[in-house]
């Protein structure tokens, strides 16, 4: 109940940026046909990278930026919030009440999430059906697997980026963790390039890691890569990993009010 | 058993400085050390001390957000870093520097927001939000966004974010920094009919001394870290050995007034002050005066506060 009323009022904080949300848009656009037409030159010279075919390849191109900011790969979600919260010491506020701050600040990223994927989540994959003709999912089942996908991957990304924001708990500013997370997100979840292409152990590497999880696995789910038992699989990888972090954030959590300070007096 | 029990409570902070290229030096910071008091439930106490006496490091160990380095800590049985969660609902804080409210939400969304924190039942959430809005004259701001609100407007969005859980404790950190003459006064008397009403305990933070001298029976005084006065508002001027003035008007101009009991500290034309022992009788010197010399007119000072705790803070110093 409260939880609902926390996602509630944050998608309506964030419908609030309404510039923003236009200009996010424009620029996923102009990258996603940036990207697309290299990819159909890369998948040109090679038209079975990675078991993809040129279409999955432009398909996960315009999925890959309709994720982007659903999932808030790189930042831009509650846990900003929360990292400025540590800094300035606004976070003992958030200490004195009964309900623990991982639920709270999920809570409002999952209201983000929903918002941004309605946004720019959506307008990007209209325009790539429009402008490149991407491919649908091949079975309601691949559909509604990605959907439930999404909120997984949201929950992953979220767990990684609190768990980055809580280093300002030790550090003071959450900068640098956050530089380096988003070059680890970048190349490991599969935007820049799809993990399918990585060769050999690295590529064993990234499908094992949590990154994978934000944008790899949804994409791989639309394209009906995944189907039948392994569809359940993919899920459940989704899931625990989620599990797994969000439990690592509330020790975490638990470590960083025990050991560490609130800033100010 | 006390609502608040402290007893040699100890709190450090390690600060890790630059000295030099790629050295760091450790230094260890005493915000608390050895204090020890006891709180019963429906006291007002004004916790006071000079910057960096270590108030608000008291204040969050009391409300469980920092563990103490060392000593004992209950608040209401529970011990408040290991059982937060259970201890906030059942205290509520209010910061100057800080808001508890959401700056995007109108103040009634606010509210409406914390109703669902603390679980507090429909009924007795109306009932309160009714009375505080009225007594803190808020209806005309419940459907601004908070970052509309002037400062004294916002704090009293604040306390009444407060209290819409009916907290038996309610810690306030310098409450009246930044509020106009009008604002302090409605807001004193408001936590003073607060406690009366609901026996709500309060411990007060603050830097002016008036909040304290309208609120506070009892005082607990800190300086680098530990307690340096509990007590009575008067015994404190005991404490500071402190002095009350007798003013003299004489008709003529003349030397300094030389009575038993009492000693000139300045003269000016016809005027002299005289200073003599706070807990010693005005009436005796009155009339020695009197009868000596030619009085114009005669006024008692009694002594200020603010002097009796400079004096304490330089002794502790
Ligand atoms: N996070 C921290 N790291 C290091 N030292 C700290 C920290 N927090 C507080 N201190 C030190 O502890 C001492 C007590 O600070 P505290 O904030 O409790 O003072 P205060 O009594 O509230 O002062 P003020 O009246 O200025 O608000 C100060 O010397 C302060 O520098
Ligand atoms: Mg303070």
């Amino acid at each position: 109940m409260l939880h609902v009323a926390v996602a509630r009022r944050a998608f309506r904080r964030y419908s609030t940026y309404r510039a923003a949300t236009v200009a996010g848009i424009f620029t996923n656009s102009v990258f996603g046909i940036i990207y697309s037409f290299a990819y159909l030159a890369l998948w040109r010279q090679n038209p079975d990278a990675g078991g993809y075919d040129a279409a999955d390849a432009v398909t996960y191109v315009w999925l890959g930026q309709a994720l982007l900011m659903t999932v808030a790969l790189w930042g831009g979600g509650t846990t900003d919030d929360l990292a400025e919260r540590i800094r300035n010491g606004d976070v003992a506020i958030d200490l004195y009440r009964p309900v623990g701050l991982v639920g709270w600040y999920l809570a409002g990223d999952l209201g983000r999430a929903l918002y941004h994927f309605l946004t720019r989540g959506l307008a990007p994959t209209v325009i790539g059906i429009v402008l490149f003709d991407i491919s649908l999912p091949p079975s309601p089942t691949a559909a509604l697997g990605f959907l439930l996908s999404i909120p997984l991957a949201v929950t992953v990304s979220f767990a990684l980026r609190f768990l980055v924001a809580s280093t300002a708990f030790w550090l003071l500013d959450a900068t640098g963790a956050r530089i380096l997370s988003g070059a680890l997100a970048l190349f490991f979840s599969g935007m820049a390039l799809p993990l399918v292409l990585f060769p050999g152990w690295l590529g064993t590497l990234a499908e094992a890691l949590p990154f994978s999880a934000m944008i790899q696995v949804p994409n791989d789910i639309w394209l009906g890569r995944h189907t039948g038992l392994e569809l359940g699989s993919a899920l459940a990888f989704q899931a625990g990993w989620a599990l797994a972090l969000l439990a690592t954030c509330g020790l975490v959590l638990r470590l960083a009010t025990r050991k560490v300070v609130v800033q100010g007096g | 058993m006390p609502l608040i029990d402290v007893a040699g409570l100890e709190r450090t902070f390690v600060v890790r400085r630059r000295a030099g290229f790629m050295r760091r030096s450790k230094s260890v910071v005493r915000a608390v050390q050895d204090l020890t008091f006891s709180i019963e439930a429906g006291e007002m106490v004004g916790y006071i001390g000079p910057n960096g006496a270590g108030k608000s490091t008291t204040i969050k160990m009391l409300t469980g957000i920092l563990v103490p380095t060392s000593g004992e800590l209950r608040v209401a049985g529970l011990e408040p870093s290991r059982q937060r969660t259970d201890l906030a609902r059942r205290i509520g804080v209010v910061f100057g520097q800080r808001t508890t409210l959401w700056w995007d939400l109108p103040l009634r969304d606010s509210f409406e927001l914390l109703q669902k924190i603390y679980r507090v039942p429909d009924q007795r959430f109306r009932e309160n939000l009714d009375r505080f809005v009225e007594l803190l004259d808020l209806g005309d701001q419940l459907d601004t966004p908070v970052r509309q609100l002037s400062l004294g407007q916002r704090m009293r969005g604040d306390i009444t974010a407060a209290l819409l859980h009916d907290p038996e404790i309610l810690y306030l950190d310098e409450p009246t920094i930044g509020l106009d003459v009008v604002s302090k006064g409605r807001l004193r008397e408001f936590l003073r009919a607060l406690n009366a009403e609901r026996g709500t305990t309060l411990l007060l933070t603050t830097h002016d001394l008036q909040d304290i001298e309208a609120l506070c029976d009892r005082v607990i005084v800190i300086d680098h870290g530990t307690s340096v006065y509990d007590g009575t508002l008067a015994g404190l001027h005991a404490q500071g050995g402190s002095t009350r003035t007798l003013v003299v008007d004489l008709v003529d101009t003349g030397p300094p007034i030389d009575v038993p009991g009492a000693e000139v500290r300045k003269v000016e034309g016809p005027r002299q002050w005289l200073s003599f022992p706070a807990d010693a009788s005005a009436a005796p010197l009155v009339a020695a005066v009197a009868s000596a010399y030619d009085v114009a007119d005669l006024s008692i000072q009694e002594p200020d506060i603010e002097d009796v705790i400079r004096e304490l803070y330089s002794h502790g110093a």
